[in-house]
C-alpha cells in the first residue's frame, strides 16, 4: 500500500435513504433572535456573517424575539395565515383534481408556503415578481382570483395562456407577475434586467425572483448574481432551498461545503440565510433586502431554508429516494402551524377561529373549482378554438401560419 | 432474445457497454440513485457504482462540458439531458466545442461523447416538454444525429453511438418508450412485447449509424420518415391501402441519401414526414436532396408533413401533432397529382 495520497472523486450523499431514519443533523440552526440585524445600507464586507448564520424570529415558545422581529400587527399575521392556508388547501384540491384526471399535471408547494406569502407581503404592489413553478402563493397573496389560476390548470376557454402552457405556468400582467418558463433558472437574470431598467428609468420599484436549490447550478443563476452586483440592481434574488431537486439532494448543487447564501459574498453582494418556515423571519429579511434595493445599496441574495414536503410534481414518487416520514422530522417544522401557534401565544387566535378559517378557505376553493369547470376542462366543453393555436407566434400571423390554420380546419372538418 | 420496451432496450445497451468497457460512464440529472425520470438508467448505479453512474448538478452546459473533458481523458461518457427541451443551455458546448474538437485540432484530439435525450410530444408536456430539435443539430458539422423508432434499433444504435469515435446526439422519441404509436390518441397504446421490433437480443449487437432502413417495400410512393412518425405513416399507408415504400431514416446525420434516391427513382413519388416544426425542419434537407438526385424521375411534387410553425401547445397537442389525417391527405395529394 502506497502512503502517497491520490486524487479521488467525492460523490455527495443525502443523509438518509428510504428505509433509513431521517437525519437532519446537517442543518445548522441559529437560536431565534441571535443574529444581529445590520443597517440595510451596510457594506457587504461587514455583513458576511448573515450568510453563515440563520435569521430566526419565532422561538420555541412561539414568541417573536430579537432584532429581526418585524413587529407585524395581529391583523397582518392573520392575513399571512389566511394566504398560507388558502395556498395549501388550493394545492391539495388541485393535486386531487390531477389524480382524478381533470388536469394533466400539478406541483404543490406544501411546507414552503411562508416563502411566497411572507415575501410577497413584504414587497409592494409595484414591485415585479419573476417566480418559479412553486410560487403559487405569490398569486394568491397578490389577490389573483382562484378561478383564474384554475382555468390555466384546466387549459379551458378562460385560460390566460390560451392552452399553450403546462399547468402551473401562470402569469399575471396586472398583478406584476411574470410568466413561468419550463426551463429552470431563466427568470433569475431576467429579473435583474427588469431591475436594471427600473434604475435606468429612475423608478422606485424593485424586482424579485425565485429559484430552487437545484437550479442554482444553472449558468443563469451565476449570470444573475454577476449582473446584479456589477450594476447594483434593485433586485432580490431568492434561493428556495427545499433540500431536493426531484430525486437529487441539494448537496449536488454545491450546498455541502457552504450554504447557498454564501454565494452572494463570493460575487460581492450580501447573502442572508433565513429560516424559511418562520413567517416573521422571512418577512423581515425580505423587508430588509427591499429597503436595500430601494435606497440604491443594491441586490441581496436570500437563501430560504425549507423542506419540500410533497412530491416534486404529480409525476414523482419521493418514497423511491428519501425516507417516507422525512418531512415530519424536519427541524424547522411547518410554517402554518408555527404562525398559528404564534398568534395563539399572542392571544389573537384560537382553534375555533382556525377551523372556521379552514372551512372558509375550503369553501372558497370548492366554489372557484365549480365555476372554473363551467368554462371547460381538457375533456369536457366548452373548449378553446384550436384556431387560436396560430395566434401570438408573432404579433401578426404570417402567411405560412395562415395556410396551416386553414389546413387544420380542413383536417378537423373531415370525419 | 427477450421482449423489451424502448426504455429497457436503451438500458440494456448501456448495461452491455458498461460491462464491456470500464471507460463507459453515464452522467446526468437524476440518472444515478433514482435511475432517471423515465427510468432509462435504472439499476446501473447499483451495478457499476457511483463513479461510473453520476448524478449531476442541474446544468446542462456543465454536463456536456464535463463529458467533453472526460472523453478527452479517455473515457466514453454517455450524458443524459433530461428532456430535449433542456439541451439549449448546453448548445454552446455542443455546437462550438464538442462538434469541432477533432477538426480544430487537426485530428489530434477527439471527444467521443454520446448525448441521450428524450424528444417529441404526446405526453401532454406543453411547450417545454415536447420539442423535436433534431434539425438544429443536423445543421452542425461534426455531429452525428440519431433517432430510433423501435427498441431493436434503439439498442443497436445506442451501442454504435457509444462505440463511435465521434460525438452523437441521440434523440429518443418518448412517445415510443412504452410501445408503438400510430398517432391516434384515443386508441389504447399497444406494448412493444407484441411487436417484432420489441424482440431484442440480450447481448451486444450493432445497428449501423448512417444507414436508413426500408421497413415496408412498395412501388407507388416513397415515404421518408423517422421516429414516432414511422408508425403514423405505416398506419396511414395501411389504412389507405396504398403500396407505399416506407423508409425509416434512423440516422438524421449523416443522411443516407442513396437509399432515399433509389426508392424515389423507383416510385416517382415521395412524401417526407416528421413531427418537428415544418419551416426549415429536417424535411427541407431531404426534399433538397431528392430534387438534386431524382428531379427527372419525379411524377408529382414532393409533399411535406410536419408539426405546425408554432410552439407545441398543451391543449392542442393532437391538433399540432401530424397524425394520420395529415399524412393520408399528403399521400392522396401525391398520388392524385400527375
Ligand atoms: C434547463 C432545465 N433542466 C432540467 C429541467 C427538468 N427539471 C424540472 S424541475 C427540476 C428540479 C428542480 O429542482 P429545484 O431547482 O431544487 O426546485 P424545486 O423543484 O425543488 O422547487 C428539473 C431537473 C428543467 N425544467 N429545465
Amino acid at each position: 500500500m502506497s502512503s502517497i495520497p491520490r486524487s479521488r472523486l467525492h460523490v455527495p450523499r443525502p443523509p438518509a435513504r428510504p428505509g433509513e431514519a431521517p437525519d437532519f443533523s446537517y442543518v445548522v440552526l441559529s437560536p431565534a433572535g441571535a443574529v444581529e440585524r445590520p443597517d440595510p445600507n451596510a457594506p457587504t464586507s461587514q455583513i458576511e456573517y448573515l450568510a453563515d448564520s440563520m435569521v430566526r424570529v419565532l422561538d420555541d415558545d412561539h414568541r417573536a424575539v430579537g432584532p429581526w422581529n418585524p413587529h407585524l400587527a395581529p391583523s397582518d399575521l392573520e392575513l399571512g395565515l389566511r394566504h398560507m392556508l388558502l395556498t395549501r388547501i388550493f394545492d391539495d384540491r388541485m393535486h386531487r383534481a390531477q389524480r382524478q384526471g381533470k388536469i394533466t399535471f400539478y406541483i404543490k408547494s406544501t411546507g414552503e408556503e411562508a416563502v411566497s406569502v411572507a415575501q410577497c407581503m413584504a414587497l409592494r404592489p409595484g414591485d415585479m415578481l419573476f417566480p418559479s413553478y412553486r410560487n403559487q402563493g405569490l398569486h394568491i397573496t397578490r389577490g389573483r382570483k382562484l378561478v383564474d389560476l384554475m382555468c390555466q390548470l384546466l387549459s379551458n376557454t378562460r385560460d390566460m395562456c390560451k392552452g399553450r402552457q403546462l399547468p402551473v405556468m401562470y402569469h399575471w400582467r396586472e398583478g406584476r407577475l411574470f410568466s413561468i418558463s419550463g426551463n429552470l433558472a431563466t427568470q433569475f437574470p431576467q429579473a435583474v434586467g427588469w431591475a436594471m431598467a427600473a434604475a435606468i428609468k429612475n423608478e422606485d420599484h424593485v424586482a424579485a425572483s425565485w429559484v430552487g436549490d437545484g437550479s442554482t447550478a444553472e449558468a443563469d443563476f451565476h449570470n444573475a448574481l454577476l449582473f446584479a452586483e456589477v450594476y447594483k440592481a434593485p433586485v432580490i434574488l431568492n434561493v428556495v432551498n427545499n433540500q431536493w431537486a426531484i430525486s437529487t439532494f441539494q448537496t449536488f448543487a454545491g450546498g455541502e461545503q457552504r450554504c447557498f447564501a454564501a454565494r452572494g459574498p463570493g460575487y460581492g453582494l450580501p447573502g442572508i440565510r433565513v429560516d424559511g418556515n418562520d413567517f416573521l423571519a422571512v418577512y423581515a429579511v425580505t423587508q430588509w433586502a427591499a429597503a436595500r434595493a430601494r435606497t440604491g445599496a443594491g441586490p441581496t441574495l436570500i437563501e430560504l431554508v425549507t423542506y419540500r414536503a410533497a412530491p416534486h410534481s404529480t409525476s414523482d414518487d419521493p418514497s423511491r429516494y428519501r425516507p417516507k416520514d422525512d418531512w415530519e422530522h424536519w427541524p424547522l417544522g411547518d410554517p402554518i402551524e408555527r404562525l398559528k401557534s404564534h398568534l395563539i401565544a399572542l392571544d389573537a387566535w384560537s382553534e375555533e377561529r382556525e377551523s372556521l378559517l379552514i372551512r372558509q378557505c375550503e369553501e372558497e376553493v370548492a366554489a372557484a373549482w365549480r365555476e372554473a369547470t363551467t368554462y371547460g376542462t381538457l375533456s369536457d366543453g366548452p373548449q378553446l378554438d384550436p384556431d387560436t393555436m396560430f395566434d401570438d407566434v408573432l404579433k401578426e400571423r404570417t402567411s405560412n401560419l395562415e395556410r396551416q390554420r386553414r389546413q387544420l380546419a380542413q383536417e378537423r372538418a373531415k370525419p | 432474445m427477450s421482449h423489451m420496451n424502448m426504455i429497457q432496450a436503451l438500458n440494456s445497451a448501456m448495461d452491455v457497454m458498461m460491462a464491456r468497457d470500464p471507460g463507459v460512464v453515464v452522467l446526468g440529472e437524476d440518472v444515478g440513485y433514482f435511475g432517471g425520470v423515465f427510468r432509462t438508467t435504472d439499476g446501473l448505479q447499483r451495478k457499476y457504482g457511483e463513479h461510473r453512474v453520476l448524478d449531476t448538478p442541474i446544468t446542462e452546459g456543465g454536463i456536456v462540458a464535463a463529458a467533453i473533458g472526460m472523453a478527452v481523458n479517455g473515457l466514453r461518457p454517455v450524458a443524459e439531458i433530461q428532456f430535449a427541451d433542456y439541451i439549449y443551455p448546453a448548445y454552446d458546448q455542443i455546437v462550438s466545442e464538442l462538434a469541432r474538437i477533432r477538426y480544430r485540432t487537426g485530428g489530434e484530439f477527439a471527444a467521443p461523447v454520446t448525448i441521450r435525450t428524450p424528444c417529441g410530444g404526446g405526453i401532454r408536456g406543453g411547450q417545454t416538454h415536447s420539442q423535436s430539435p433534431e434539425a438544429l443539430f443536423a445543421h452542425i458539422c461534426g455531429l452525428k444525429v440519431v433517432m430510433p423508432s423501435n427498441p431493436y434499433d434503439a439498442k443497436g444504435l445506442l451501442i454504435s453511438a457509444i462505440e463511435d469515435e465521434d460525438p452523437v446526439v441521440f434523440f429518443e422519441p418518448k412517445r415510443l418508450y412504452n410501445g408503438p404509436f400510430d398517432g391516434d390518441p384515443d386508441k389504447p397504446a399497444t406494448a412493444w412485447s407484441s411487436h417484432p421490433r420489441g424482440n431484442v437480443p440480450e447481448g451486444h449487437y450493432r445497428v449501423p449509424i448512417g444507414l436508413a432502413e426500408i421497413i415496408r417495400p412498395g412501388g407507388q410512393v416513397t415515404i421518408v420518415t423517422y421516429g414516432t412518425m414511422v408508425h403514423v405513416c405505416l398506419a396511414s399507408a395501411r389504412g389507405l391501402g396504398v403500396d407505399a415504400e416506407i423508409i425509416d431514416l434512423r440516422t438524421i446525420a449523416p443522411l443516407d441519401v442513396e437509399t432515399i434516391a433509389a426508392s424515389v427513382k423507383k416510385t416517382g413519388r415521395c412524401i417526407v414526414a416528421h413531427e418537428a416544426t415544418r419551416f426549415a425542419g429536417f424535411g427541407a434537407e431531404i426534399l433538397a436532396s431528392i430534387q438534386e438526385d431524382c428531379f427527372w424521375h419525379l411524377e408529382a411534387p414532393i409533399q411535406r408533413v410536419a408539426g405546425w410553425d408554432t410552439p407545441y401547445p398543451h391543449a392542442f397537442e393532437w391538433e399540432y401533432f401530424p397524425g394520420q389525417a395529415r399524412v393520408s391527405a399528403a399521400i392522396k395529394a401525391t398520388l392524385e397529382a400527375s
